[in-house]
């Protein structure tokens, strides 16, 4: 089994640049038509990619310079609107499998079904997600390395600091980032703690 | 110091802190639909373990079902295996099921509170980010994703952090006209779509303390839209009528113990909030939007802004959206022609928003363009089976307007109602994402119900106000 642990990613980058990108265009909601995860990875950005072929331009993800890439780096507010976990599950599956997202910020569900794939999603300041972007447009052999031990991407020579909040960041690093399992120890206290709220009993 | 509602209604349903330091949050309702459940009993099963409280699960169907005709088995076959999942689901592991034949099924968000389910001072959770609704009882409820799904059938907990508070105070009067909806598409233009990431909203002042139970779902339902995770309302003598006599509230003795433990989870009059927000009622115009997200919006008889006129890091957005859109900016939004016109889903699809539009329409003659496609979809079977009772599906009907059976429809598209290539669509529901209603380039204008009827009439954009003489004397 693949070692769970999270703490240095590293591959060939992607760029996918614009602010607020949304579940819905991350996995249009017809590829939600599925009771298995499984063959999402080729619809991720799907009628993103239509649009750009349409217009006589190619999408990042139809590059074929970046189709090893394992770091997504992105810009503000990605993956926000709709909670489905098969946007992350589709970037995951996508080509070798993206292991890590850089971006400016993310909306807050996004963030949270990533964890619980083992996919950190670290933040950058807005200079730097586009440094990023330009230097692996610019080079896409180059490898982007995110380590979340001493909280730098490093690419070509440059390095960046980058943020996570403490608590996902050690869960990824020392690979408790299947929440189950730690949630599952606690069936006691669970118990009890229902027991005292009065809607739990029906308010006898 | 006072508590807000958030803070006691958190601690009270804090399990433990977790060695990640995130917090193990007990959920007192769970909800669950066809689309982000089926995976999560599938991990379930993988890791042997048993739904741990069957009796907090609730299940109905509502994003893949067609609205033209329910019968089984769905032409669609990729529907139909998901329905038949749900099924399969529900039944062993013995979770309570909406269904259709019961004559129970609905949004989920429209069915948990018209059965009386979703209750003050409860964690409400559901694989879908609109489950913000529910908070418009003075419940904390938010959206998960399918992982936390599965976490909840197994434990009835998550891991989670505690949100900041935001006080979002509508006061004084709405205008003649301007609605739930349009105070929550307000709020997302001037917080901004994500402006209330890491934040949970407690929506409050004159305006929200008049406002109906449906109105404070439709508030708080949109709370996602502007980055909040939840958004509340404190419960109060309309939420306690609005429960009372409800399929599964309770009753008798309990009701009694009920609304004392509901008094009780209110934020105290001296809380402190993170950061409070005040907005007057009579600023707030009837809104539509412009753009690809909803916080590109304008008041009806406004402009498509300029790139100008939108904050530095906006611009970018502004000119993805004018292209998509095909408007120009600095162009009146009213007067742009569209195709088809959708009342309905979670956010506006209850009976009282039909009953607001019946009343505008009735007896004025007044008759759907021919051009324009009109979507009336209820909310749940129970506001269709109550809306034909009272005949409202005829007035409807005559008015050229298609009444269908009850879903998510075109609020995403997952089911056969779509719209098709460019078709510009006037719609009641949250999200004008790009390809949201099921063509990878149709286009979205949200708006509340009477504008889209007033759409629907016009062939156009414009001010349901004076269409209706809304106001007039
Ligand atoms: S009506 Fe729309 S937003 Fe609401 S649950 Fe259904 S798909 Fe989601």
């Amino acid at each position: 089994m693949e070692d769970p642990k999270r703490i240095v990613i590293s591959g060939g980058g992607i760029p996918v640049r614009g602010n607020d990108i949304d579940t819905d265009r991350i996995i249009p909601a017809r590829f939600l038509k599925t009771v298995v995860f499984d063959g999402l990875g080729e619809h991720a950005f799907e009628d993103d990619r239509g649009q750009l072929r349409e217009a006589g331009k190619t999408h990042s993800f139809d590059e074929p310079k970046f189709q090893g890439a394992r770091v997504l780096v992105v810009n503000k507010n990605f993956g926000c609107g709709s909670s489905r976990e098969h946007a992350p599950q589709a970037i995951v599956r996508w080509g070798k499998g993206i292991r890590a997202i850089v971006g400016e910020s993310f909306a807050e569900i996004f963030f949270g079904n990533c964890v619980s794939l083992g996919l950190p999603c670290v933040t950058v300041d807005e200079k730097t997600a586009s440094a990023l972007q330009t230097s692996i447009e610019q080079n896409p052999a180059a490898e982007v390395s995110v380590d979340l031990a001493s909280k730098t991407v490093k690419v070509g020579g440059a390095s960046y600091p980058i943020t996570m909040p403490d608590g996902p960041r050690k869960q990824l690093m020392e690979g408790r980032w299947d929440s189950t399992a730690e949630l599952v120890g606690n069936r006691d206290i669970i118990k009890a703690t229902a027991a005292k709220l009065p809607y739990f009993t029906g308010f006898v | 110091m006072g508590k807000t509602l958030y803070a006691k209604v958190f601690d009270a349903h804090t399990v433990a802190k977790l060695p990640s330091g995130q917090l193990q949050l007990l959920m007192g309702l769970h909800l669950i639909h066809e689309v982000t459940s089926p995976q999560a009993f599938s991990m379930l099963e993988h890791l042997g373990l048993p739904v741990l409280f069957p009796e907090r699960t609730f299940a109905t169907v509502d994003h893949i079902i067609p609205t033209k005709s329910q019968l089984r088995p769905f032409s669609d076959s990729l529907a139909e295996e998901m329905m038949t999942a749900l099924e399969r689901n529900v039944k062993k592991h013995g979770i309570r099921y909406f269904s259709t034949d019961k004559g129970e099924q609905g949004i989920v968000h429209v069915v948990g509170p018209e059965m009386g389910l979703t209750q003050p001072g409860m964690t409400i959770c559901c694989g879908d980010s609109h489950t913000s609704t529910h908070g418009a009882f003075g419940a904390i409820a938010f959206g998960i994703g399918t992982s936390q799904v599965r976490d909840v059938l197994a434990t009835q907990t998550i891991a989670m952090d505690k949100l900041k508070v935001r006080r979002i105070e509508v006061n004084g009067k709405l205008g003649p006209g301007v609605y739930a909806k349009d105070v929550t598409l307000h709020v997302i233009n001037l917080l901004g779509v994500n402006g209330g990431v890491g934040y949970a909203y407690e929506y409050a002042g004159d305006v929200v303390d008049a406002m109906t139970m449906d109105e404070r779902m439709t508030v708080c339902n949109m709370s996602i839209e502007g980055g909040a995770r939840c958004g509340y309302v404190n419960p109060d003598a309309t939420t306690y009528a609005y429960l009372k006599g409800r399929a599964l509230s309770p009753k008798g003795e309990a009701w009694d113990r009920a609304v004392a433990y509901w008094e009780s989870v209110r934020s105290d009059a001296d809380a402190v909030y993170d950061d409070v927000v005040k907005i007057r009622g009579e600023d707030i115009e009837p809104v539509v939007t412009w753009g690809i997200n909803p916080g590109q919006s304008v008041g009806v008889n406004g402009k498509v802004p300029t790139a100008k006129d939108v904050p530095e890091n906006e611009r970018g957005a502004a000119e993805e959206a004018y292209a998509y859109m095909s408007l120009e900016p600095g162009q009146q939004i009213r007067g742009t022609k569209i195709d088809v016109a959708f009342i309905g889903s979670c956010t506006n699809g209850r009976l009282s928003d039909f009953e607001e539009v019946l009343g505008l329409l009735r007896g004025k003659g007044l008759k759907v363009k021919p051009h324009v496609r009109a979507l009336i979809v209820p909310g749940s079977q129970s506001v269709r089976k109550e809306m034909i009772e009272k005949g409202y599906d005829r007035i409807f009907t005559e008015a050229g307007f298609e009444f269908r059976e009850a879903g998510c429809s075109m609020c995403l598209a997952m089911n056969p109602d779509k719209l098709k290539g460019r078709e510009v669509c006037a719609s009641s529901s949250n999200r004008n994402f790009k390809g949201r209603q099921g063509s990878p380039t149709g286009r979205t204008l949200l708006m509340s119900p009477a504008m889209v009827a007033a759409a629907a009439i016009a062939g156009e954009v414009t001010d349901a106000r004076e269409l209706f003489g809304i106001g007039a004397a």
